[in-house]
């Protein structure tokens, strides 16, 4: 079908959305993803019985910790789909990254840009005083 | 593209003659990248999307099309229709149109023939009188309403009328088009799918809706009779509000100017109704196409009227000529599960037959010793792929390839045209060994149709297979985003960069291989475990047949004749005969299931054998569960109480030992112990067992009068025949509902049947000397073996196999099958059937000495592994154990590799072989490189 779709979103390759570690997303985040979102098989239709349920569960709670850590749990979505379902994949796409533009950057990113510049005044204001 | 033209000889040595069309693409040269559809200036109706789409004369049938090879559609070409065009040869990239192209004649030498043409459906056009199907736009058929709703459909899905793009509010579908149907189009059976096809596609079309959308069916019968097919209609109809409305629409006309459909009805009652919809739905029934008929004309294979194969009841697969087998709808009206229960079935009877031939033109693959990488440094080799312009159109694939090359660790990148070719892959080989390397990256398409082949290629150099790495920048980019291809060059680079990282950390895996003992035991020794066990030991396989009761037999002990007047206890012992004078065949019977370990290949089943008891254990490759179902035991309608109440079994069984004579007014009352709470599945069986018996008294005795109360008469297939011809003699038919179900009264000596007629609207009485009721099945208490072999069962104690369509006979488990009514109930030679199926896909384990296993497997490092249990708990198939030594285990012959347990671990103690933590952590960090 070929669908376009935003080319900010690449795709990490996992057996199931059941594989998807809470550390995996976090760790994204903390590196400065703006946001993540994992497409799994339609709930009940898991090639694996019920991966995408376990992965529903922790995107729920990992969105909390986003929450409350003032990255925003509204950067991490579950989707789910029929692999057929190309029109759908990119509505998702579409989607999430409108979502993402209204949302701005992931603040890590501006506080360690912010940091940086912190240093870099230091540095400066270290340097004058030699 | 092929046809066969003729076949000769005999069964076991065959000789069919075949012609195959000319394609004008070379399948060899042909990578479908679709370049001569996107040019070809030629459009036409796609039949695919039933004419309601456009395609090209050169195309795909559909995406998922397998071979995916395009072909050239000679009647609509402008080059062979006009002489002049060509322009798919001009721009194929890798010269794959062949004009020239002529038809080849090939000779087949086979021992078996296998006839699995299929069915078209109806076409409406001829009753245009009563449907204006022709004429009216927002007149289609499921067929074409199925595209409409389909996301790769003329719509992509979008719900809407294609006559002004109005999207509707009310959508009516009329149901039995050509099926049930003599007086208009000549086909008398019941075409079993569209009862169940129209409730699903109303309930895609509630979904795909935006707003409100109101769904009509009108029916004569609602058939949902498969497995848990009725809780489905149920959740149609009272969940998501379904109407199901019991009327044949006489007559509709268009409103004009609104292009909306008046229709008009009679209610149950006799009343005249009126509704307006804006789209009719023809739920179009299947029918054999000609063309099937004129190859069974050739082969010898004798049809019934309606153009389906005939098959006996207790050899449902084989045709008139043997060694020549028929399955799916060909054989009669079915559904998919049906469809491809049949297929496996007659692969088992098409490859008994060729038992002794099995293996004999194997050839195998010779590949060299796999090198030992694992102390090197990674030394990565990058093939970017142009896919002929697929990707180089968008991508600058030069600059990929520069860019790939400045990696750490890549000491090799190179283009290919198509790395698919066979010059590219022995290209690749060359290279491969040339500069050592011991990572290989190809960017290139999708894994899902590449990787094995990539796979391949690194091991005909000696490296192992799991060392490859792909990046897909054909379908993840130059196909999604070619309006920009600065950006997809850019994302390019960034899905290289990825696989790099990730390829610099892939361990060389090892299968395992495991031997597979080649003997199967089947448990339960019913109609379904015999047919199961000769079917796997005329493939020449040892089995041992367990049965807890003291003789074979099963439900069928208890039965008479089949509808089809089949002697059933005769065909009883001769099976039991076969069975047990089969020197591959052990039976052991009073014996009990009592425990059960192993895995694919290598089970052990202990067993408690009587009279003794003994114990003994077996050491097999494959389980068949044929534990079966018994007739339910009504405590309904006086049974047990009055002696003439009786269910049909007994009813079959005084109508064979004691006649009819006695029987003058018989009243039958339909799901007895189905259909209600309790059980709210159709038992399937009832409806045809009760115009079987009511057949029967009136062909024993033609004055008898018979009155069967029914929901709704589920008369599937071709036994529709059955219902009419019971109509034409006299039988009476009442429906009720079950708010309203007929109430029986002992009033003195006289049994009494009170009921509504729904016609008269008024009560009615009848006094019956005998009332047969048609008790529903019950699964057999298999409570016990489901806990020892672990399977999973229904809510109502049947089996569950893995998938309901797909794999319709396999458990969840490898290696276990199911088969009978211990997975639903079913007719007997549906049941023979679905033992051959079992028998058949049982066979691809025990035909192979040993099982490679995927080494995609969870492994767990025991020094980590605080033995919490929740791997235990999260794993979908219950494979983790805690062993003595405190620490969990996972056995990598029972792991499905889905990682799971590992994304769950808390102590990270569970790794998931090739999706490693730190192989998905370095692509995350990677892709994120720079962004802080």
């Amino acid at each position: 079908m070929r669908l376009g779709y935003p080319t900010s979103i690449k795709i990490i390759r996992v057996p199931c959305t059941g594989k998807v570690d809470a550390l995996h997303i976090m760790r994204s985040f903390e590196k400065g993803a703006d946001g993540v979102y994992l497409v799994g098989c339609r709930e009940g239709d898991c090639h694996f019985e019920r991966g995408n349920f376990r992965a529903k569960a922790r995107v729920e709670q990992i969105r909390k910790i986003l929450d409350a850590v003032g990255i925003g749990g509204h950067r991490l979505q579950m989707y789910n789909l029929s692999s057929s379902d190309g029109p759908m994949f990119a509505r998702f796409a579409e989607e999430m990254h409108a979502r993402i533009l209204e949302a701005g950057p992931n603040p890590i990113r501006g506080a360690v840009i912010k940091q940086k510049k912190v240093q870099t005044d230091q540095n400066q204001i270290a340097g004058a005083a030699l | 593209m092929a046809e066969v033209t003729s076949i000769a000889g005999e069964d076991g040595n065959f000789e069919i003659q075949i012609i195959q069309k000319p394609r004008y693409i070379d399948m060899e040269k042909c990578t479908a990248c679709g370049l001569c559809a996107e040019k070809c200036p030629k459009k036409v109706k796609d039949p695919y999307n039933e004419g309601i789409g456009l395609r090209k004369a050169a195309y795909v049938k559909y995406p998922q099309a397998v071979p995916l090879k395009y072909v050239i559609d000679k009647e609509n070409c402008i080059y062979f229709v006009k002489g002049k065009c060509r322009a798919c040869e001009k721009f194929c990239p890798n010269k794959a149109i062949n004009f020239l192209d002529q038809p080849k004649n090939l000779t087949l030498k086979v021992g078996s023939v296998v006839l699995a043409t299929g069915s078209r459906p109806y076409d409406p056009s001829g009753l245009e009188d009563l449907y204006q199907y022709r004429s009216n736009p927002n007149v289609l058929t499921s067929l074409e309403f199925e595209r409409l709703l389909s996301a790769s459909g003329p719509t992509q899905g979008h719900l809407k009328r294609l006559s002004d793009g109005k999207e509707p509010k009310k959508i009516a579908w009329f149901q039995c088009i050509g099926s049930r149907d003599t007086d208009h189009c000549g086909n008398g059976y019941c075409s079993s799918v569209c009862c169940m096809y129209a409730i699903k596609d109303a309930m895609m079309a509630k979904e795909h809706a935006k707003g409100e959308l109101d769904c009509a069916i009108f029916n004569m019968d609602i058939r949902t009779f498969g497995k848990d097919y009725e809780k489905y209609y149920l959740r149609a109809r009272d969940k998501a509000g379904v109407r199901f409305i019991k009327a044949r629409v006489h007559s509709f006309d268009e409103i004009a100017g609104e292009r909306d459909l008046h229709i008009r009805y009679a209610d149950e009652n006799g009343q005249t109704q009126e509704e307006f919809f804006d789209l009719v739905i023809l739920s179009v029934g299947l029918q054999v196409p000609e063309s099937s008929r004129d190859l069974a004309r050739k082969l010898g294979v004798e049809l019934d009227g309606y153009g389906f194969v005939k098959t006996p009841t207790f050899a449902p697969i084989e045709t008139s000529r043997p060694g020549v087998y028929a399955c799916g709808v060909l054989q009669g009206p079915k559904d998919i599960p049906g469809s491809v229960t049949e297929a496996s079935a007659a692969a088992c009877l098409a490859g008994g037959k060729l038992a002794l031939a099995r293996n004999t033109c194997t050839r195998i693959l010779d590949l060299p010793e796999e090198i030992d990488v694992s102390s090197e440094e990674p030394r990565i080799g990058v093939y970017v792929c142009n896919c002929g312009i697929n990707i180089a159109g968008v991508v600058d694939v030069a600059a990929a390839e520069e860019f790939a090359r400045s990696l750490p660790n890549v000491v090799f990148a190179r283009q290919n045209l198509f790395s698919c070719s066979q010059d590219s892959l022995d290209s690749m080989k060359e290279s491969i060994r040339e500069h050592r390397l011991n990572r290989i990256v190809v960017a290139a398409c999708t894994p899902k149709t590449h990787e094995g082949m990539f796979m391949d290629t690194i091991q005909g150099c000696g490296l192992n297979k799991y060392l490859l790495e792909m990046a897909n920048i054909r379908n993840q980019d130059s196909w999604v985003h070619s309006d920009n291809p600065r950006e997809a060059t850019d994302k390019a680079r960034e899905l290289i960069r990825m696989a790099v990282s990730r390829a610099g950390t892939l361990n060389q895996l090892q299968e395992k291989v495991i031997t597979v003992n080649q003997r199967a035991v089947v448990i339960g020794g019913g109609v379904a475990g015999m047919n199961a066990a000769l079917g796997l030991a005329d493939q020449g396989y040892e089995v041992v047949l367990v049965e807890k009761e003291k003789q074979l037999g099963g439900m069928a002990d208890r039965l008479t004749f089949t509808i089809e007047g089949d002697d059933v206890q005769a065909y009883l012992k001769g099976l039991v005969e076969r069975v047990t004078t089969h020197p591959l065949i052990q039976v052991l019977t009073q014996a009990l299931v009592v425990g059960f370990t192993g895995f694919q290949g290598n089970f052990t089943t202990e067993l408690l054998v009587g009279p003794g008891p003994y114990q003994r254990k077996i050491n097999h490759g494959v389980t068949l569960i044929a534990t079966g179902a018994s007739e339910y035991q009504p405590r309904e309608y006086l049974y047990g109480q009055n002696e003439k109440v009786m269910t049909q079994v007994d009813l079959a069984r005084h109508l064979k030992e004691k006649g009819a004579q006695d029987f003058n007014q018989v009243a039958m009352i339909q799901c007895v112990g189905s259909r209600n709470e309790e059980n709210p599945n159709c038992s399937r069986i009832c409806c045809q067992n009760a115009i079987k018996n009511a057949l029967k008294i009136k062909n024993l005795n033609p004055e008898a009068e018979v009155f069967i109360f029914y929901r709704d008469i589920r008369t599937y297939g071709l036994l529709e025949t059955y219902y009419k011809e019971a109509r034409e003699k006299g039988v009476v038919f009442f429906r009720f509902d079950p708010e309203r179900p007929p109430q029986v009264e002992q009033v003195g000596e006289d049994l009494v049947v009170n009921f509504r007629d729904p016609i008269l609207d008024r009560n009615m009485q009848v006094k019956v000397d005998l009332l047969a009721l048609s008790a529903g099945m019950v699964a057999n208490d298999t409570e016990e073996l489901a806990s020892i072999v672990k399977l999973a069962r229904t809510a109502e104690g049947y089996f569950m196999e893995a998938h309901v369509k797909l794999r319709p006979v396999d458990m969840a488990t490898e290696g276990i099958f199911i088969c009978g009514s211990a997975h639903s109930p079913k007719l007997m030679n549906e049941t023979i059937a679905q033992a051959q199926a079992a028998a058949s896909r049982a066979t691809t384990f025990l035909s192979r000495k040993e099982l490679t296993l995927s080494a995609v497997t969870a492994q767990v490092n025991a020094d980590l592994c605080a033995a919490c249990l929740i791997c235990v708990r999260s794993c979908p198939y219950g494979v983790p154990k805690i062993n003595t030594d405190g620490f969990s285990v996972i056995d990598e012959a029972l792991c499905h590799g889905c990682g799971i347990c590992a994304a769950e671990c808390p102590a990270k103690a569970i790794e998931l072989n090739w999706y490693e933590d730190d192989q998905l952590l370095c692509k995350i960090d990677t892709l994120l490189e720079g962004a802080l």
